[in-house]
């Protein structure tokens, strides 16, 4: 019955070498790269820092000390927290909204996936309209409401990270929407005929029985939805260059900041270090949570 | 009785108030594209800051020719085909080789192997941009298309769903394929490709869209027209000096750069919609 599986002592290897080799130069070696880096002050743009130098933790120790980066920190919080959520809960009730047999449901399932196949910074550069100050369409909105509040949202420290937040939210939803639907049309009939013999109403079905029924889905979803947020910058590129004073400034594109912007190669190794742990640190509970309860 | 009647009425109720609120939503959602597609209809010499931000006199095509004189979009159409193309015709044979390797063969090491894979799974190549960067240069691929390729041309996610693809093709088909004297490519391509061209029509789908729209990693890796693809070259466009509050020009732009995917998308929606269901459960 093996026989197939044990004809070449070689030639498994060599099928693997492609994939495994770009995932070595691409993957592993960046990281092992950036954690060597992180330990040396090396700054491009400045003549006597451009040779590195070793300083141990000191890229981290000034990390974490600067109240700056202490605000990227929250700022990643705070978008992640405002994204993730309530994209994964309107991807929910997306999908009970469009998993009916109804004439034209087709159209509702294309008005919620559509932003998905859009680029974000197509995305991004028509709600930059809909921000824009005093004629955009949500101040014309607002103002049509009756409402004379924020006028320049993408350019207002208090309002750039929820512009940016929205704009996600807009983006993923339709995402979320097509696990859920898949998850929804996988469930059992008969439990619901079971239910409704019980006496038990909608309510109660969705919240007793496709609501647990759903939670591998939503695991998957969460995690999908949480690397998502962290990799995902181009709306900030397109809405706000992580201002106006930073407020809109997240983890990768502080990355990008210190490594291209201000040439920083020790810190950005040290950030790149940082994201490298959180990622994995996330993954990786999130698989051994999963893994007990499933078992 | 009285009971019943109620209760079909509350249903009733229940039904409308659903169909309010995904019309409701629908519309909300669709807002942004359809706003975009009338604003890039307009005559450049009806500001949207004249008051009506939705709809003009006249309708003119003439803000996409204008878009397309200023810029080249024409080079960063064909640099992102390309990258797209090449990314996915490598992402194939690799993706098709390792996972064919992984579902048909035991050899050593072969757990810890597929671990060190899936780690770019865990790790998204846009926190490696920095230590990439540098990689890039070294290789000397600096502001080629290439360069904007290359990371991607191993693909643990693709990987995965080969070899659950191969996986499930029965085991008595791979053995009749062997008794007959197939070669590992000819059982690649006989016996294990046949089943599964759903799960690679899902990846190839996924991973165009991917690519496609990808905007960070082109943006560092490139630094000029030759190598510029339509998302980097559609900001550029966008800070343009001349360009300014233009939104009939930028919105005209800006759906010049998602429209070819946009309408294959709205031609295999069905399709579509499936690939990234199932690139994403199985």
């Amino acid at each position: 019955m093996q026989a197939s599986r044990k004809r070449s002592k070689s030639l498994p290897y060599i099928l693997v070498f492609p994939t495994a080799a770009f995932v070595a130069l691409f993957t592993a070696w960046p990281v092992l790269l950036s954690f060597y880096q992180s330990f040396f002050l090396q700054r491009m743009n400045i003549a006597k820092f451009r040779e590195p130098t070793f300083i141990g933790w000191g890229n981290y120790v000034d990390l974490f000390t600067d109240p700056y980066f202490i605000d990227v920190i929250k700022n990643t919080l705070t978008y992640i927290l405002g994204t993730v959520p309530i994209s994964i809960i309107l991807g929910f009730l997306f999908a009970l909204l469009v998993n009916r047999k109804v004439r034209g449901i087709g159209l509702f399932r294309l008005a919620f996936f559509h932003p998905m196949v859009l680029p974000m910074v197509s995305a991004a550069t028509i709600w930059l309209f809909f921000f824009t100050p005093d004629y955009g369409l949500f101040n014309s909105t607002l103002r049509f409401l009756g409402y004379s509040g924020p006028e320049n949202w993408t350019g207002n420290p208090n309002l750039a990270l929820l512009s940016v937040v929205i704009v996600a939210i807009w983006k993923n939803s339709g995402y979320y929407m097509v696990f859920y639907l898949a998850g929804l049309q996988n469930l059992p009939d008969d439990v619901y005929e079971a239910a409704a013999l019980d006496g038990a109403n909608g309510w109660q079905s969705l919240w007793r029985i496709t609501f647990p029924l759903l939670r591998r889905t939503t695991l998957f979803i969460t995690i999908i939805a949480f690397i998502d947020s962290f990799r995902t910058v181009d709306h900030i590129f397109v809405l706000t260059s992580g201002g106006p004073s930073r407020s809109s400034t997240v983890l990768l594109f502080e990355l990008w900041l210190e490594r291209f912007e201000y040439q920083d190669i020790g810190t950005s190794a040290a950030i790149t270090v940082i994201f490298v742990i959180v990622l994995l640190a996330f993954t990786v509970t999130n698989l051994i949570t999963s893994d007990r309860k499933e078992v | 009785m009285e009971n019943i009647s109620i209760r079909k009425t509350l249903k009733k109720l229940g039904t409308w108030i659903t169909n309010l609120m995904a019309t409701f939503l629908a519309l909300l959602w669709s807002v942004p594209v359809i706003w975009a597609i009338i604003a890039s209809l307009r005559p450049a010499n009806d500001p949207m800051s004249r008051g009506d931000v939705w709809f003009s006199n006249t309708l003119t095509f003439e803000n996409y020719t204008r878009a397309w004189s200023l810029a080249p979009f024409g080079q960063y159409y064909i640099n992102t085909i390309v990258v797209v193309l090449i990314i996915l015709v490598v992402q194939l044979i690799t993706i098709v080789l390792a996972g064919f390797a992984f579902a048909n063969y035991e050899f050593f090491g072969k757990g810890w192997i597929f671990f060190f894979v899936l780690l770019q799974m865990m790790i998204p190549t846009s926190a490696l941009l920095a230590p990439n960067f540098a990689t890039i240069r070294t290789l000397g691929l600096f502001d080629t298309r290439l360069a904007i390729a290359i990371p991607y041309f191993g693909s643990a996610f693709g990987t995965f769903l080969m070899r659950q693809a191969f996986m499930s093709v029965p085991r008595d088909l791979v053995d009749a394929g062997v008794i007959d004297g197939c070669s590992w490519w000819q059982l690649i391509l006989n016996v294990y490709l046949p089943p599964s061209v759903p799960s690679l029509i899902a990846f190839g789908l996924s991973s165009a869209t991917w690519h496609w729209n990808e905007f960070l990693w082109p943006l560092i890796i490139t630094n000029s027209d030759k190598s510029r693809p339509l998302t980097a070259g559609l900001v550029r466009f966008t800070q343009l000096g001349e360009i300014g509050a233009q939104w009939s020009l930028l919105t005209a732009a800006t759906l010049m750069v998602a429209a070819p995917l946009f309408i294959t998308f709205l031609i295999f929606q069905r399709r579509f919609i499936q690939s990234f269901v199932h690139s994403g459960l199985k």
